[in-house]
């Protein structure tokens, strides 16, 4: 029994394991580069480097088949095999303390890659001059958003995940004094208005705007630049009565809520990205779009920002800009865009728990690597220097 | 004799570069360009001498430095811009317009040659139809243009300079410009008194005439390509202001700015074919700014001689020399050519020094800006490496490997370099003086010693398989510079790496995002990783490594220049499409050498009759 789990042992801290998760590493990230050509940075992302294996399929509704690795398990191969040696050969030498700190490092790194993979969330705050907000919004997930309008004050905000949507069938709430049964669901879709084009074209939906308009399934987006357009076709049934309102057509292409009323209560439907409510609120007072003198080159762009926290008594002015992000409560705002006509800006908002992970393993594999190529070095003078005097 | 050479050679070599800094004065019938061509004006968000704008506009348009005329004779650049700035009608007729393409010529009506260099006067007719063409190509994307839409757009580009530079200095058509603008101010300064309390009231064809000078100069303002309106002591680089833009700020004849008296005066004097008045005009002019801004005058003068000496190209000639001392020394007075060599690698890396370090002074920024300045960096990193290892084994192979980078690189640098002025200024996100000291600095010295890693592994191969000079001493001592140098290839590429993620990370909000680039940068922390482990496990050997190290070249090639190609991801400002086919030619004759590495021992003439553990120290299979 012991024999086995060392051969094991030894199978999974072996140097061959590390050469062979090198090699798959190296090949998956140069087709994954070349792919993203046809496929787009963020679809590749998904498909090649944070999955456990690259799949193929001749189309896309038929069976599939893992072809190679994904980049989470050569990440995860290497990291036990990494860690496996660490344990099997660590020895306290100054000749191999090198060697233990930069992989002791690269553990690190590479534990805090899978943790920033599993548990960052990336969003996105569009602030215009003047405009106040304490939510940032996903730009690549949307969320059905049911909103009670009877009272004048709040609105109470029911949060349908997108994903819920794709799986169909009935969503119900407590909080909703109906049900939505989804007829049809459309990942990537055009609308377009009935009557617009050639051929005859068929409303999405019996009730609200989609009743002017026709949805047809488009392939998914894979352009740098484009994102799906999720729409969704929902029949409302209040659990009174059970008279149904009809069909309703929500779509992210659309901007404006729909309104309905139920049991006497106004409500409203919208398909919106999902929205990440904060504690505080931010107030855009400035924005700014320096170019250099003489041209269109962009110099700088900044955001003079009022922050207002009342949980935690904060009030302040902050200046975000090009690689000066506000570090606050867990969540990074970077100086990322502007709208076309520089009347408003759009931050980034990163909470990743991890975020340290790579400055600690930066620091560590570099005092490692120059302390071993530094004692590498001063041996290998040693012995060249009677070479040199011949 | 034999002892002498060395230091013969290099002071030979010492009075060629001091010949570059002696500029010729200008003879007395000829104009003074030498002062004229110093003068800085702003162009690009840049300060910089005329001397510059006019080089890099020749590029531009010709895809050469200087402009020859029919007949051979050939003209400095700063000459042929001071027609384009004052005499339009002689520059119209100089060919500057370089045309390549077959249809383009059809569509001009011209003979289908192999390339044509067309003049102003001859496009003028097809004008517009090259702007609408050039306009529908704008449209699309680089990549999606066909040859004949891209030299087209090309086209364009260049007679949208060539106009725009046209009137940078005076409106179009202004052949009195002096009395012209000296009316004008006085027409102001009664203008703006007539409207003081109890004056009498402007008269009516001052204020026409008022009217119509103002559109005049606004529409040069709006046209102009530089700003030659330099402010006065004090003044910022935002003060700048164009001709135009400074006379409508004019309200008395005494109000006009001394750089618009000085261009009217100039473009006076060199019309009128006067010597004496240009450089009188251009030596006040070049005084004023001294006193004014003493600063921004000595950068432009700075700029000007750095532009004549050219230190790249010197560099790149001293190079070639040494690298072929270096082999010559295998074959014939080793001691004496191998030192000339050294020797020569260090006056050149001393010139390729200064040449990095001007331009880290003209720009105030850290060496590497954009990918001309990383060639640059390149190959003055791996000549350094290359000296180092010269100095410790001195048997010429560092210097030889060391001579063969240094010219590669400035060679890429220089085709790089065409396509305009290369200190241009950064965009937003990478105006971070302290990241483009750290990260881009620290990942292209990791280019730097992949690439001499890979060419002393090609040394290996040459020497072994087509020479018998690679001993059993020769081949141990590569296989120790190899490891050395990839060595630090891993330290450079992996410190690099994260040092840009964690860049990424301030600027984007992420450590990694899979972008091409970054992963060019991991293709080559893994090869490494992948060398060392493999040799550590005793998984390669001495031939092995080679082999791996040669290989590493490709790599480095495509994570420096073929993700640029691919024209994905937030790494595009350095994008480039001609140069594939030699990135193509060059992958595949790395792997031509790699495959010779594979072949037996009894095809390598340095191994076909060595001793058995000869062979079998280098990596061969051998039957005992």
């Amino acid at each position: 029994m012991m024999r086995v789990l060392n051969r094991l042992l030894e199978g999974i801290s072996s140097l061959r394991l590390t050469i062979f998760g090198l090699s798959a590493a190296l090949v998956l990230v140069f087709a994954g580069t070349l792919a993203q050509v046809r496929f787009g940075l963020f679809f590749i992302q998904e498909e090649y480097f944070q999955s456990w294996f690259v799949w193929w399929s001749s189309s896309p509704d038929s069976f599939r088949i893992p072809v190679f690795p994904g980049g989470h398990l050569i990440g995860a191969v290497l990291l036990v095999n990494l860690i496996a040696a660490h344990i099997r050969r660590f020895s306290w030498t100054w000749k191999k303390f090198g060697i233990q700190l930069t992989h002791l490092g690269l553990i690190i790194m590479l534990a805090g890659g899978l943790a920033t993979d599993l548990f960052s969330v990336s969003s996105y705050m569009r602030l215009k001059e003047g405009e106040t907000k304490n939510y940032s919004e996903d730009s690549m997930r949307v969320e059905l958003a049911v909103v009670d309008l009877s009272d004048a004050d709040t609105d109470q905000v029911t949060a349908v995940p997108g994903d819920v949507l794709a799986d169909g069938g009935s969503i119900t709430d407590e909080s909703l004094p109906f049900r939505m049964m989804v007829r049809s669901f459309y990942r990537n879709s055009e609308l377009k208005m009935t009557g617009e084009g050639a051929g005859a074209s068929v409303p999405a939906s019996s009730k609200g705007t989609g009743a002017r308009i026709s949805v047809k399934p488009v392939p998914r987006a894979t352009k740098m630049n484009d994102r799906d357009v999720m729409s969704a076709v929902l029949e409302i049934i209040p659990e009174k009565g059970g008279v149904s309102l009809g069909t309703w057509l929500v779509s992210d292409a659309m901007a404006a809520p729909q309104n309905f009323e139920v049991d006497g209560r106004q409500w409203s439907i919208q398909l919106r990205p999902a929205r990440y409510y904060k504690p505080y609120s931010m107030t855009l007072k400035d924005f700014t779009h320096e170019v250099y003198p003489g041209t269109q080159i962009p110099k700088n762009f900044s955001s003079t920002i009022n922050l207002a926290d009342d949980v935690n008594h904060e009030r302040r002015q902050v200046l975000i800009y090009m690689n000066h992000p506000l570090r606050y409560l867990g969540d990074t705002y970077y100086q990322s865009g502007f709208e076309p006509d520089n009347s408003g800006t759009v931050l980034q908002v990163v909470r990743n728990p991890s975020y340290q992970a790579p400055y600690i393993a930066c620091v560590i594999v570099s005092i490692g690597l120059i302390f071993q190529f530094t004692f590498h070095l001063t041996g290998f003078a040693r012995r060249i220097k009677p070479v040199a005097s011949k | 004799m034999k002892r002498f050479l060395p230091y013969i050679v290099l002071v030979l070599a010492g009075l060629w570069l001091a010949s570059s800094w002696v500029t010729p004065k200008p003879k007395p019938g000829d104009f003074d360009l030498r002062t004229f061509s110093r003068l800085p004006v702003l162009v690009g968000g840049r300060v910089k001498p005329l001397d510059t704008v006019a080089r890099n506009s020749l590029l531009i348009m010709r895809g050469k430095q200087t402009l020859r005329l029919e007949g051979g004779v050939k003209m400095e650049a700063s000459r042929w811009l001071a027609d384009v700035l004052f005499n339009a009608s002689v520059a119209d007729r100089y060919p500057v317009f370089a045309v390549h393409n077959q249809e383009v010529l059809g569509m001009l009506g011209m003979p289908q040659a192999d390339k044509r260099y067309c003049t102003f006067e001859e496009l003028r007719p097809y004008l517009e139809k090259i702007d609408e063409e050039g306009k529908a190509s704008a449209d699309m994307e680089a990549a999606q243009r066909t040859p004949f839409q891209t030299a087209i757009y090309n086209l364009r580009n260049a007679l949208v300079l060539y106009q725009r530079l046209g009137c940078s200095v005076q409106p179009e058509k202004a052949t009195r410009f002096a009395d012209e603008i000296e009316t004008y101010a006085k027409a102001v300064a009664t203008a703006s008194s007539s409207l003081k309390p109890g004056a009498p009231p402007a008269e009516k064809d001052q204020l026409a005439l008022l009217k119509t000078s103002v559109a005049r100069y606004e529409s040069q303002s709006q046209n102009a390509y530089m700003l030659a309106v330099v402010p006065a002591a004090g003044g910022q680089v935002a003060d700048w202001l164009t001709v135009g833009g400074a006379l409508i700020r004019v309200d008395s004849p005494q109000s006009i700015p001394a750089s618009v008296a000085a261009f009217v005066d100039l473009g006076d004097a060199f019309r009128a074919g006067d010597h004496a008045a240009f450089a009188r005009a251009a030596s006040e002019y070049a005084g004023w700014l001294g006193i004014e801004q003493p600063a921004l005058a000595g950068r432009s003068a700075y700029e000007w001689r750095f532009n004549h000496m050219e230190p790249f190209y010197q560099s790149m000639v001293l190079y070639v020399a040494a690298f072929l001392l270096a082999c010559t020394s295998w074959l014939v007075c080793p001691q004496g050519l191998r030192k000339t060599a050294f020797l020569l690698l260090l006056l050149a890396l001393a010139v390729h020094s200064f040449g990095m370090f001007s331009r880290m002074y003209l720009q105030g920024r850290p060496p590497v800006t954009n990918l001309y300045s990383s060639a640059i960096f390149v190959g003055w990193g791996a000549v350094l490496i290359g000296l180092v290892l010269e100095r410790i084994f001195r048997d010429g192979i560092g210097a030889a490997c060391a001579g063969m980078v240094g010219f590669i690189t400035l060679i890429i640098a220089h085709h790089l370099g065409s396509s305009g002025d290369t200190l241009e200024m950064m965009q937003a996100v990478l105006d971070s003086n302290i990241w483009l000291a750290t990260h881009v600095v620290v990942i292209t010295a990791g280019y730097s010693a992949m690439f001499l890693a890979g060419f002393l592994a090609i040394a290996y191969v040459v020497l072994g398989f087509f020479t018998r000079l690679l001993t059993r001493e020769t081949a141990q001592k590569l296989g120790r510079m190899v490891y050395g140098v990839v060595c630090f290839a891993t330290l450079f590429s992996f410190v690099g790496t994260v040092l840009g993620g964690i860049w990424a990370d301030q600027s984007w909000g992420r450590f990694w995002g899979w972008d091409p680039k970054e992963n060019g940068a991991l293709l080559i922390v893994l090869w490494c990783a992948l060398i060392l482990h493999a040799r550590w496990g005793g998984f390669i050997r001495q031939r092995g490594l080679m082999a791996m190290a040669i290989f590493g070249n490709a790599i480095t090639a495509f994570s420096w220049f073929g993700v640029n190609m691919l024209g994905v991801g937030l790494h595009s400002y350095g994008f480039m499409d001609k140069a594939f086919p030699w990135l193509l030619g060059f992958v595949i004759s790395q792997g031509l050498l790699v495959v010779l590495t594979r072949l037996p021992a009894s095809c390598w003439r340095s191994f076909r009759n060595a001793e058995p553990r000869d062979a079998k120290a280098a990596g061969f299979e051998v039957a005992s």
